[in-house]
């Protein structure tokens, strides 16, 4: 039991859907209309949905803990439901210690207060002492790079002060589990990296954290477990790269409705020498294989294949056209597969591919529409264990270490 | 009721931060500063003077410096009441980004509302002080009383405002019935007049329990006598009723603050 810093047992929690009468002018008509027309209880539940349905996770103290999805899958639930904002319908939780959240940088930041008061009003709320915000005071202005301007009342800061003296004032406090949602994603590249090295820093003082995101790389780098959710429903939990590699197969996009485009892509999908594969170690060999289908006949086809980074950033891009390959003819009901091999010399991280289908004299036709358009087509990722800054890996070596002699 | 003394204990630091940040607003980037905390007792006295001075010319009693006093001594506990009962009301819906994200007892939020008010109180206390002075009203041993009649109506204060806080967040109609009741209000209490010019209907109008609160304190501070304890009792056993019971209401709904608000 003692080294366990939070539990959940089965947590539910249900909300309803559409407006809430938040007047009694609208409340007291409403109640005589549903007199009146006798709303069945059928109607009721519909308007009602599970946010999150029977969660179950154990997090041990000191330990990360890294709970992904897409939108609208329950994340931020989860996370309010942790730090006691909201109360679940069933199901229970267990909090051993001091829980903070990091819900919203500056959500307690009043516009009118300078920056020094501030951060006195944002650290009470966030649980500190006053005593211990006047001995962290200087370096939490030093964190947020704020010197100059912390006797300015914070509305006119810029956003990015805003949020980097949110994040500082948070980044301080010293509870004994951390609820981090998204916050990590403040400032720029700079202050991006000093924000995950003082989450390491905090980790490694033996704090419990609760890292949500969609920043599978900072969660990857951070957390040893994760919990995938998916429409509220836990769908994987366990070690982190097995749950986010689950993570990306689920992020490749519909393809549904297809129907209407004279040729379309059907499928694509990213092999190793074996078999399907997202993840791949840096340097590896992958193969794309792109199945293209005809609605009706088409000629003059070619394909593309890109791969971007995290910033959407285009890596490289490159066509059968451009590769040699003659153009594309379809008869109606044709299908036909290609495939590409790349070998992916890049640093650890996560990228985009993309697909492309458009008329083969690219150049000549410039605005013509293209065929079928895939973005995401598929989301792989790169581990390496060189610590490459960027998103490239040309397999650096140290060839030369001497003493230089005038 | 002692869980929720224990928990405010607990937040202290953070009641002391959130009540600071309302008392500074409140006079950062204003041009009157901290005359406001004495700007409405101005008022609610001078429209007194003026129902006096009417009062007197209509019976043909001589109108009297210590009238001033008696004024005084009920304009500004009644201001207190209005305006915090103003202020609890939008003490929750104005806070929403904190109700929603992060997790405190939300009972801070009223009490530091009406601790703001209290500094207010205190300043226009000040005030009163001086008009007292100038007024030539003595010191009585009856004095001992003012401490158990605050206390008294700062539970009265409480305890509404609670209730009107955690209301106004499910329902913003609310704020402006606070509103329209609480200007009409002062005309059924004895404020500008004393409940004894009713004769025998003035016990009725003492049934409103800030009533006996502002009848008390006039009797104590410048008539220089008891309180009605029969009447101090009522009000006595209201607020501390209102209080419980306001507190036990705010707890109950306290859950589904963030999903409502």
């Amino acid at each position: 039991m003692s080294d366990i810093a939070l539990e959940m047992i089965e947590v539910s929690k249900k909300f309803k859907r559409g407006e809430i009468f938040d007047s009694l002018r609208d409340l007291i008509p409403a109640l005589t209309g549903q007199l009146i027309k006798r709303l069945t209880s059928d109607q009721l539940e519909r308007q009602e949905f599970w946010a999150l349905k029977d969660i179950s996770f154990t997090v041990k103290k000191g330990e990360a803990f890294g709970i992904i999805g897409h939108n609208g899958a329950g994340k931020s639930t989860i996370l309010k439901l942790l730090s006691g904002i909201l109360r679940p319908t069933k199901g229970k939780i267990i909090v051993s210690g001091k829980i903070s959240a990091l819900i919203e940088v500056g959500a307690g930041f009043h516009p009118d207060l300078t920056g020094r008061e501030n951060i006195f009003l944002n650290g009470a709320i966030l649980g500190m002492k006053k005593e211990e915000i006047r001995k962290k005071l200087d370096e939490i202005v030093e964190f947020a790079q704020l010197n100059d301007f912390i006797d300015t009342p914070v509305k006119r800061y810029s956003s990015g002060m805003y949020a980097r003296l949110g994040f500082a004032v948070a980044a301080y406090v010293d509870p004994d589990v951390l609820v981090v949602d998204e916050v990590l994603s403040v400032g720029d590249f700079v202050f991006q990296k000093k924000s995950i090295e003082r989450m390491r820093r905090i980790m490694q003082g033996g704090t419990t954290v609760i890292f949500v995101s969609h920043n599978i790389k900072a969660v990857t780098e951070l957390c040893q477990n994760a919990l995938l959710l998916d429409h509220g429903k836990g769908v994987k939990i366990g070690e982190t790269r097995e749950v986010t590699r689950c993570y990306l197969e689920t992020a490749a996009g519909d393809r549904a409705g297809q129907d209407k485009k004279d040729v379309y892509v059907a499928k694509v999908s990213v092999k190793n020498a074996y078999e399907s594969c997202l993840d791949f170690d840096s340097g590896e060999k992958a193969w794309v294989e792109v199945d293209i289908k005809a609605n009706r006949d088409a000629k003059n086809i070619a394909i593309s294949i890109n791969l971007k980074d995290e910033g959407l950033y285009t890596l490289f891009d490159i066509s059968t056209e451009r590769l040699g390959h003659k153009p594309i003819n379809l008869a109606a009901g044709e299908s036909w597969r290609f495939c590409f091999q790349v070998s992916l010399y890049l640093a650890s991280g996560i990228f985009y591919l993309g697909v492309k289908l458009y008329p083969f004299d690219e150049r000549a036709l410039r605005g013509m529409i293209p065929y079928d358009v895939i973005f995401t087509a598929a989301t792989i990722q790169i581990h390496s264990n060189l610590e490459i800054h960027g998103v490239i890996n040309p397999c650096p070596i140290l060839v030369e270490n001497e003493k230089v002699y005038e | 009721m002692r869980e929720a003394l224990k928990r405010l204990i607990e937040y202290r630091e953070l009641l002391y931060m959130i009540t600071y940040r309302d008392i500074t607003i409140k006079y950062k980037q204003t041009v009157l500063g901290f005359l406001w905390a004495i700007l409405m007792p101005i008022i609610i006295i001078g429209a007194g003077l003026l129902v006096k001075y009417a009062f007197s010319r209509a019976s043909g009693k001589p109108f009297l410096l210590s009238e001033v006093a008696t004024l005084a001594v009920k304009a500004i506990p009644w201001a207190f009441v209005v305006s915090s009962l103003r202020f609890a009301s939008i003490s929750l819906v104005s806070n929403s980004n904190l109700v929603t994200k992060i997790y405190f007892p939300r009972e801070i939020f009223p009490v530091a509302s009406l601790l703001s008010q209290l500094f207010d109180f205190a300043a226009a206390a000040c005030l009163l002080t001086l008009i007292l002075i100038v007024a030539q009203i003595g010191v009585s041993i009856h004095l001992i009383w003012v401490p158990v009649l605050l206390a008294v109506l700062v539970c009265f204060c409480l305890g509404l405002g609670l209730f009107v806080s955690a209301a106004c967040l499910f329902f913003r109609d609310v704020k402006y019935i606070v509103e329209v009741v609480l200007t009409f209000a002062i005309f059924f209490t004895p404020v500008f007049y004393e409940a004894s010019l009713f004769g025998e209907f003035g016990k009725y109008l003492l049934l409103n329990p800030v009533a006996p609160i502002l009848e008390s304190l006039n009797d104590c501070i410048v008539m220089q006598k008891m309180p009605d304890l029969v009447w101090l009792s009522y009000s006595g056993a209201i607020s501390l009723a209102l209080a419980g019971l306001g507190l036990k209401f705010f707890q109950k709904l306290e859950p589904k603050f963030a999903e409502c608000i």
